[in-house]
């Protein structure tokens, strides 16, 4: 092909990790809310939308992108605990159709209500100051946004790790995740914990917007397309597993990456095969558990 | 796989079907009932095309209700069904110059081909994992289909699916009248109610149920339930492989949208505001939808917001749907 | 777009909407017959929700001013005009839909609207099988085709191929001849590059990719890096609205601006004025219209004090201004017949020369297209609440040579 090179294949690596780094920051929350509660969230893609235009809304307002990376994404976990508690609560014991629903029902009312607010049209976002340019990487000059995208990922990654397994409270979640009922009995508030994590993973979802709205701007449509390539993530990572969610965000960022250098117009197209192929060998995806959710 | 009942049937239309009274009566002329209504329906539809449009997007819930409130799976690529119906009768239409009626016979065989496709790839996963397989292999017919720009007219659309005349036992009707349009394509709507009401009180209908109900008990009682999975899913897939084709001669063109996995969630918002596992259910959701948005959308653009509201209304509150509720409370 | 102007939008849209809402209510009651006497009634389907809203808003507005102006000076023989304004919600199906309902319902004289190619096909579809007059207002090169063309289609619009070849003509003698194309993957994209690489032969061109992308990417940066190693003089990204404003401010983001210059067959008033100065700064592109040229060209002036009475102040769009010509040309066409019949019509619309607001137009009689200049213009790096965002550098004057022939297109 013409122009390849091995700087270039490299540095198309290296853009499919920073591709990943998102889409890992959409998976984990969805997966945590998925293993936790058995709940198929199809208003994520909305929770990271509405992160980033609060966090617009906290800059048009005199606040600086640091501060709004702070905020929003509490702003939005604040949201979520509200929908957890009010909206889903009352679906628990009726099966995994009726969440996945009202999640579907109220990702239109989120969207259209920023619509509203905002308008159809969208809004650029400036690259901060201190993160404009391109550094020079070794195999060529990549954009260095992009190196704090993936870089923040990372501190999340290892936050939530060490959250999960190093606190008692993380202790609690995977045994919720593995048996609430052990959990209840054992004197736990189970309700308190699925609080919390779905009020987690939309505040990471929102985190992932905000941090996406410098590389595209923002529009009320934004969350749609993230969320599918999020849901594709998940699936092929196994439902409900963390390692899982971070392994097949970075192969699906790769993928796409490599895709698009040698047949562009079938990178969208390639996650779903992907899918397709993975599901149809192992089921369960690389980490999830046979049988479960079935 | 043997379809004979070892024991007593266990499914609720069984039961329904005994049943003495006026409401028993009506289960027992369901279709006929519909037939009625659909007949009558576009005396109170705001304009003829949107009547249409209920037709089209009502048979195509009905599709899918039997694999989703019949069966209890839950699809999420309905809409390569639909779309495989609607592009199928469109090409044979506009590059085979078929007849208007092979057309459709096309698109509705079409509609089966491409779900035993999907199907026997997707049968073996359960649950959530199910949905998730089919939409993603729904998202690779759409984007077969999409780049097959030659046959589709790829982003564009199909166009030209121009039906301008139908000749039918001497009678020679004007297919581009409103009415007339609705009438056509009515009957082969109405055709599918009959033969899906035939169809759910066989004894394949009960082993269905009997698999929703109870799977576990279905396969103990000698039942092979991923073939009677399978079966399902290819009858689904005709009748929203019919209703494709309906949407192709009643707009005249076959757009690329008809695939797209909005299309696929419509269909599981359109059952679920109806009723699942209700015979006409879907058929109410796909025309309270319709109507809704038709309404809503005329004095703002954020219908959408109208719209969620009305859905997660209905989840949260009437989880058996509006026509489902309402049956409910008459059996009381 | 400022925190004021955008308070602005939301209130005029309320208004618009209302007002839509009022003359939407009346033709629901009553199913009149296409008389020659009522009111003409020009059916007006675009997208007002989904991405494209905002132009779609102006499409109206600017559709209200034709109609205006046709009332205040008397209509047709008394009868007056009203627009009948639909959602077509950019999705074709839909937008065939809302056809048959104003077609069939509400017995509209014409129809006139559309965004994107897809959904002015789907218009033209329905409306040339009931012999009712569509003029489209958005960009397709498949419309002047003779498989989708009929003699009720008009083309008020640009296409990709008259647009393309102007912009090439101008970038390609000024910019170099080495030439990579990042290409949106459909018909609309395909068009742009065909009408680039037809105007480019006579520079002897040196095409080194035609990169395609999916069409609604919201991430380049996976194609970036390998068109920055094939070294181009010219980057021509050919895709539309928000493809486009996320690939230049990625592009700008990889510093490729420093190493090529990049052009786009068309450059949106209003997705210039969404995605900030920073990421258009120095792009230059093509538009059938910028309210800027008012400066020379006294019909521009006219036609933009007038909106602005109108519309508070405001200035139109691009897309908008092609919407005020659309309905224009018919209820002028239907003055000078006499009649709103389609029959009596068309050979009105193929005798008009008109100039209503940015130089000279006219159909051209085997495809319907409109003859007209295109404007090559490069956006400047003006302050956030200037509505003056782009230069017009040069103009190409109507002329059917630049047309694809009407052999070319299957016309006999």
């Amino acid at each position: 092909m013409n122009g390849l090179s091995l700087d270039l294949l490299g540095l198309q690596l290296f853009t499919g990790v920073a591709l990943g780094a998102l889409y890992i920051l959409m998976a984990v929350g969805l997966s945590l809310i998925f293993g936790m509660l058995t709940v198929v969230n199809f208003a994520h893609g909305a929770f990271y939308m509405l992160g980033a235009y609060v966090g617009l809304w906290l800059m048009m307002h005199g606040a600086n992108f640091w501060i709004a990376l702070v905020v929003a994404p509490l702003a939005v976990a604040g949201v979520g605990l509200a929908v957890e508690r009010v909206l889903i609560r009352p679906l628990y014991g009726r099966g995994i159709d009726y969440p996945l629903l009202l999640t579907f029902g109220l990702s239109y009312i989120i969207v259209e209500l920023v619509r509203v607010a905002f308008g159809n049209t969208g809004y650029p976002v400036d690259t901060p100051e201190a993160l404009q340019g391109a550094v020079d990487i070794g195999v060529g000059y990549f954009p260095l946004y992009r190196l704090f995208v993936i870089a923040a990922t990372a501190v999340i990654l290892a936050a939530l790790w060490f959250f999960l397994e190093k606190t008692s409270f993380g202790l609690i979640i995977r045994a919720g995740a593995r048996d609430p009922q052990i959990v209840r009995v054992l004197g736990v508030d189970v309700s308190r914990v699925w609080l919390i994590v779905f009020g987690l993973g939309t505040g990471i979802a929102a985190l992932a917007g905000l941090l996406s709205a410098p590389l595209q701007g923002v529009i009320p449509e934004m969350g749609g397309p993230i969320l599918a390539e999020a849901f594709v993530v998940v699936v092929v990572g196994g439902m409900g597993s963390l390692a899982g969610a971070a392994v097949a965000g970075l192969l699906v960022g790769i993928v796409v990456s490599m895709t698009s250098l040698f047949a562009p117009e079938m990178s969208r197209v390639a996650i779903f095969a992907l899918m397709a192929i993975v599901l149809l060998i192992r089921p369960q995806g690389f980490f999830g558990r046979a049988g479960l959710m079935s | 796989m043997t379809l004979e009942r070892t024991t007593g049937r266990p499914a609720r239309s069984s039961a329904a079907f005994r049943e003495a009274g006026a409401l028993g009566w009506a289960r027992r002329h369901r279709a006929a009932l519909a037939a009625a209504v659909i007949l009558v329906f576009p005396l109170i539809a705001p304009f003829k095309a949107l009547a249409v449009l209920i037709l089209v997007y009502g048979l195509y819930a009905l599709g899918f209700n039997l694999l989703f409130g019949y069966l209890g799976v839950l699809s999420f690529g309905h809409s390569a069904l639909f779309g495989a119906g609607a592009y199928l009768c469109g090409i044979a239409f506009v590059h085979f110059g078929a007849p208007w009626w092979a057309a459709i016979i096309v698109g509705a065989v079409s509609g089966m081909i491409v779900a035993a496709i999907i199907g026997a790839l997707a049968i073996r996963t359960r649950g959530i994992y199910f949905a998730m397989v089919t939409l993603a292999l729904s998202q690779c017919v759409y984007y077969l289909f999409y780049e097959a720009v030659g046959w589709t007219g790829g982003e564009n659309g199909l166009r030209g699916v121009d039906v301008k005349t139908i000749d039918l036992f001497g009678l020679h009707l004007d297919f581009v009248d409103p009415l007339t349009r609705y009438y056509v394509l009515a009957a082969f709507v109405i055709a599918s109610l009959f033969v899906l009401s035939r169809i759910l009180a066989s004894p394949f209908g009960a082993v269905i149920e009997a698999v929703r109900e109870n799977e576990a008990r279905a396969r103990a009682s000698g039942y092979n339930v991923p073939l009677v999975r399978f079966v399902a899913f290819v009858l689904s897939g005709g009748f929203c492989g019919l209703a494709g084709a309906l949407l192709a001669l009643h707009l005249s063109i076959v757009p690329i949208e008809t695939l797209h996995y909005d299309t696929s969630g419509l269909v599981v918002m359109m059952s679920l505001l109806g009723g699942m596992g209700t015979f006409f259910g879907p058929f109410i959701g796909a025309a309270i939808f319709l109507m809704l948005e038709n309404l809503v959308s005329l004095w703002t653009v954020h219908w959408q917001l109208i719209v969620g509201a009305a859905f997660v209304i209905c989840v949260l509150f009437f989880p058996r749907g509006l026509w489902g509720t309402l049956l409910e409370r008459l059996e009381k | 777009m400022t925190d004021d102007a955008r308070k602005f939008t939301s209130i005029s849209r309320r208004a618009i909407v209302a007002g839509a809402g009022a003359s939407l209510a009346a033709p629901f009651s009553f199913n009149i017959a296409r008389a020659q006497q009522g009111n003409i009634k020009v059916g007006f389907p675009v997208p007002l929700t989904g991405p494209y809203g905002a132009e779609a808003q102006d499409q109206v507005r600017a559709a209200q001013v034709a109609i205006a102006e046709f009332n205040e000076t008397g209509g047709l023989k008394g009868r007056m005009a009203e627009l009948l304004v639909r959602d077509d919600k950019l999705n074709p199906g839909e937008a065939a839909t809302r056809a048959l309902e104003l077609v069939e319902g509400d017995k509209v004289d014409f129809v006139v609207g559309s965004l994107s190619a897809a959904v002015q096909l789907a218009v033209n579809n329905v409306t040339k099988a009931r012999k009712v007059l569509y003029n489209s207002i958005s960009q397709s090169d498949t419309i002047n085709e003779a498989k989708d063309f009929s003699p009720y289609t008009f083309h008020e619009a640009l296409n990709p191929h008259m647009t393309a070849g102007a912009v090439g003509r101008y970038a390609f003698q000024k910019f170099g001849k080495k030439v990579v194309f990042l290409t949106a993957d459909y018909a609309y994209g395909y068009e742009m590059v065909n009408g680039f690489q037809a105007a480019g032969k006579a520079f002897g061109i040196e095409t080194l990719a035609d990169i395609r992308h999916p069409l609604g990417a919201t991430d380049f940066s996976a194609l970036l890096p390998r068109i920055q190693a094939l070294k181009p003089d010219i980057l021509i990204i050919s895709n539309f609205g928000r493809d486009q404003q996320i690939a230049l401010k990625q592009a700008t983001d990889f510093g490729m601006k420093k190493q090529m210059k990049i052009v786009a067959p068309i450059l949106l008033y209003t997705g210039r004025l969404a995605a900030g100065a920073q990421a258009f700064d120095g792009v230059v592109g093509g538009t059938s219209y910028y309210w800027g040229m008012e400066k020379t060209t006294p019909s521009a002036k006219v036609f933009n004090d007038r909106f602005r009475k109108m519309h508070d102040g405001k200035v139109p769009s691009d897309y908008g201004s092609l919407a005020y010509a659309g309905v224009k040309t018919f209820l002028m066409a239907a003055r000078a017949a006499g009649s709103t019949a389609s029959e009596a019509v068309i050979p009105a619309m193929e005798a008009l020369k008109y100039d209503y607001y940015k130089g000279p137009e006219y159909y051209r009689k085997c495809d319907h297209q409109s003859v007209q200049s295109v404007f090559i213009i490069e956006s400047k790096n003006a302050p956030a609440n200037d509505p003056d965002v782009f230069n017009i550098v040069a103009t190409d004057e109507p002329n059917e040579a630049n047309l694809r022939t009407c052999q070319e297109l299957g016309h006999t």
